[in-house]
């Protein structure tokens, strides 16, 4: 039987509508293009010099959630690509060997630049490198220190604005043909600055019982313009202006959070999790939460491109390379597993959350490397059970619905008898 | 000079290598009153500023192929590398507990989030995560590099209760410059006649020093040397091959010896590459912290942990490997997992294809038990280059 048409919301279709124009303007051929990441990307930067915005992990998204990532995965495999190793950069590499088209039909065209912005994951460096191979184009890098003792030093912030001064500006500047203008960039940070408020508004209503929104499945689409080519744009303005209605109305309403299956009829459980969804079972995987009852009121993967609800950072216009620099640094992934651990275990508490649960996924070692620790360490710290299960970014191989439901049911039970013990239960699902 | 045979020499660091005590280090420790010891995972940390503050660098490179991990694997999902999880082991199970700080360098995510691991576990312990730089330019690598270097120098100044002078650093600059040397010295020697060193004992030797203070590992580098030309060795028909990938996750030593018997004389690696990381001597004179960090930016060997500027240089360093030692071809062993090495491999086996190049790849963890289909491929590969001049 075919699933129930997905239900949306305004906000997600506006969303989905800008994501499919910056598809249109990448294959449009009118403009210069740049390949970066995600995290820490310099969205406002490109700006200034008219480059588009194309990120190889959203293509693997769209591939993922449309099905197609597994046959690009196993392309890249036949031509000598590890099983080991990340699956973004493999359905990427697939991606290039099955003609390189884009989510809107057309082709990609060869990137102008790769702007390796090596920001909280060490496979970014590899997987530019393998771009570079293919598309034979400037390749720019700019190098984020991990921010090791939590907290960003002085000389990391001098690092990064001298190479954004004498190496990537000047590389931006000479693809583009356009000189560097600082004023532009202020003005695009100053609208940064403002999309922000309201996004950081957004995931504080989280905090609300029974919460508006679903901060992870949903996140993920909350999250899209900022982490992607909108940041620094009066679109992005638009949307969050648009989504805090949104939420507003249904705060007034007093409705639970909005899922593809609807409206959760009741808020049962109140989760955080950490680690990026899975997204070749994205609507199986958040529908398994949805008959629970079980809602995500924070998550560490709408941190995963900037990090703004924990010590408060917004772009600033009269630091404008400064800001760009500290957004950088402040990436979740490039910060010390003592600081995930208390973003996370804050989030349990402020957000009154039933406890911890980790998606670990297989081929991202940035998160997943030290989450066993980080589970043990927040349950410790807010006395919440944690629970542990394991799937993959983009590769349908690793997406097991019987193993994360049994997982997920043995939680919530925990969780269950917790409650009905009013004290401490075993903490390992 | 002693007048040890290559057996007691092979002994001594065979006891060395199994000690998961480390003994040795222990012994350093305790033999003078406030002395400290810092780890260092793979793949570089410059030992030099350690060894300037008084302290023992000691290269800790996972649990090996024997140890029981039993802790470590509550720390990390299958499908992660082997050594963070018997790195653990070593440490819950007090086997670190004489190690007064820790070295993580910037090698991939793994290794960084157990700099995070050890913060959280061992509260009271030094640890350092070392970044180095990805950009090359002195005035913008060079300078983060240099501050990174000070940072460092300031965190163990402070550890050891004293101060660390720049004539200290020339020091053990000048110490370490002539341990490289010798390290250099068994390679070449190795190379030149893989008969007579076999690569098992090289190993073994060059693992010796990530226990022994330097001046103590070049005098044994010098008595191998001195006792490897007197033994009476035949010389078998093996190829030539350079072992890459295996930077930091060590094999098992069975897989080492397995290759040799197989028919593949291993005539240069980047097992250990700490030791040979930087290519050249280290300026004496001067800025001890700019010589340093010169050396890194100019003169330090290309591996999957570092970005390469130019495309084009991409693979050189190995490239000119394979001709300075005569190799026939290549063996990539990486480890199960590895990030760096797997991602890297498919970009140095196309400069090999070009070139028409031999190669074999593999895989291993370093508690690899089965050697068989390992010997049965690497020796194929040693028929294919013997009877056929693969590919």
């Amino acid at each position: 039987m075919s699933k129930p048409e997905v239900v949306k919301s305004n906000s997600q279709i506006v969303q989905k509508e800008m994501i499919r124009r910056n598809y249109d303007k990448i294959t449009s051929g009118r403009v210069k293009v740049s390949s970066t990441f995600v995290p820490g990307n310099l969205n406002e930067l490109l700006m200034c010099f008219d480059i588009a915005n194309n990120l190889p992990e959203i293509n693997a998204i769209q591939n993922a959630m449309s099905k197609k990532s597994g046959e690009m995965i196993t392309e890249a495999e036949r031509s000598g690509h590890s099983e080991d190793v990340c699956t973004y950069v493999k359905a990427d590499i697939g991606m290039m060997a099955k003609g390189n088209i884009a989510p809107n039909g057309k082709p990609f065209p060869s990137p102008d630049m790769l702007l390796l912005s090596y920001t909280g994951c060490f496979t970014f460096l590899k997987w530019f490198e393998l771009l570079r191979e293919q598309y034979k184009c400037p390749t720019v890098m700019l190098h984020v220190p991990y921010a090791a003792d939590g907290h960003p030093t002085k000389n990391m912030r001098d690092y990064i604005v001298k190479q954004l001064r004498e190496e990537v500006i000047p590389a931006m500047e000479k693809i583009s043909g356009i000189k560097f203008d600082i004023d532009r960039l202020r003005e695009y940070l100053r609208k940064s600055a403002k999309a922000e408020d309201d996004l950081v508004w957004m995931l504080e209503q989280s905090k609300r019982k029974p919460s508006p929104i679903d901060c992870y499945f949903g996140g993920v689409y909350y999250m899209g313009p900022i982490f992607t080519a909108f940041r620094g744009t009066d679109e992005a303005i638009d949307y969050y202006k648009l989504l805090r209605g949104e939420i507003e109305e249904r705060i007034k309403l007093g409705l639970c959070a909005q899922t593809p299956e609807g409206e959760m009829p009741e808020e049962k459980y109140r989760l955080v999790v950490e680690g990026p969804p899975n997204w070749t079972s994205f609507r199986d995987f958040w529908q398994m939460f949805y008959e629970a009852g079980a809602v995500v009121v924070a998550s560490s993967y709408t941190k995963v491109g900037g990090v703004y609800d924990y010590d408060n950072f917004r772009h600033d216009p009269d630091q404008p390379l400064e800001s760009l620099a500290e957004y950088c640094l402040g990436v979740y992934t490039n910060r010390n597993l003592p600081t995930r651990v208390d973003m996370l275990a804050r989030n349990v508490v402020e957000y009154e959350a039933d406890g911890l649960l980790i998606n670990s996924i297989k081929s991202c070692n940035s998160f997943s490397a030290g989450q066993l620790v980080i589970m043990r360490e927040v349950e410790k710290l807010t006395g919440k059970p944690g629970a542990f299960i394991e799937t993959d970014l983009v590769d349908p191989r690793y997406f097991s619905a019987a193993n994360v439901k049994n997982r997920l049911e043995s939680y919530f039970q925990m969780i269950d008898q917790k409650r009905r013990a009013g004290g401490s239960a075993a903490l390992a699902a | 000079m002693s007048t040890k045979n290559v057996k007691e020499i092979v002994e001594f660091c065979q006891a060395i290598f199994e000690d998961i005590n480390f003994t040795k280090a222990r012994e350093w420790k305790e033999a003078v009153p406030g002395r400290k010891v810092i780890g260092y995972m793979p793949v570089y940390v410059p030992r030099e500023i350690i060894h300037a503050a008084g302290m023992l660098p000691l290269g800790i490179l996972g649990g090996g192929a024997d140890m029981e991990v039993i802790h470590g694997d509550a720390y990390y999902q299958s499908y992660i590398c082997r050594i963070p999880r018997s790195t653990i082991e070593l440490a819950i199970t007090g086997r670190l507990d004489f190690v007064d700080g820790m070295m993580f360098p910037s090698i991939c995510d793994v290794i960084r989030n157990l700099s995070g691991i050890w913060q959280l576990l061992f509260k009271d312990k030094y640890v350092r995560y070392f970044d180095t730089p990805q950009n090359f330019d002195d005035n913008v690598g060079g300078i983060f590099y240099g501050n990174e270097l000070r940072e460092l120098k300031e965190g163990l100044s402070k550890l050891g209760g004293r101060e660390i002078r720049d004539a200290d650093i020339r020091r053990s600059i000048a110490i370490y410059n002539e341990n490289r040397l010798m390290v250099n010295k068994v390679y070449d020697y190795r190379s030149n006649a893989p008969w007579k060193a076999p690569s098992a004992e090289v190993y073994l030797l060059m693992r010796a020093g990530m226990v022994l203070p330097p001046e103590e590992h070049t005098r044994l580098m010098q008595e191998y040397l001195a006792a490897a030309e007197t033994e009476n060795r035949s010389r078998r028909d093996n190829c030539r091959v350079v072992l890459t990938g295996a930077f930091c996750e060590q094999p098992p030593l069975p897989l080492i010896k397995s290759l040799e018997m197989a028919g593949c004389y291993i005539v240069d690696d980047d097992f250990m590459l700490v030791n040979r990381w930087i290519l050249g001597e280290v300026s004496t004179s001067g800025d001890p912290i700019a010589n340093l960090a010169s050396a890194f930016l100019h003169h330090s060997a290309q591996t999957a942990a570092k970005y390469e500027v130019d495309m084009k240089e991409k693979g050189s360093y190995l490239l000119d490997i394979i001709r300075k030692r005569r190799a026939d071809g290549v063996i990539f062993a990486a480890p199960s997992f590895c990030d760096p090495a797997l991602l890297d491999q498919p970009m140095m086996v196309s400069r090999l294809e070009a070139l028409k190049i031999p190669y074999i790849t593999m895989q291993y963890a370093e508690n690899s038990g089965q050697m068989q289909p390992i010997r049965e491929q690497a020796g194929t590969f040693a028929d294919s280059i013997k009877l056929w001049g693969a590919p």
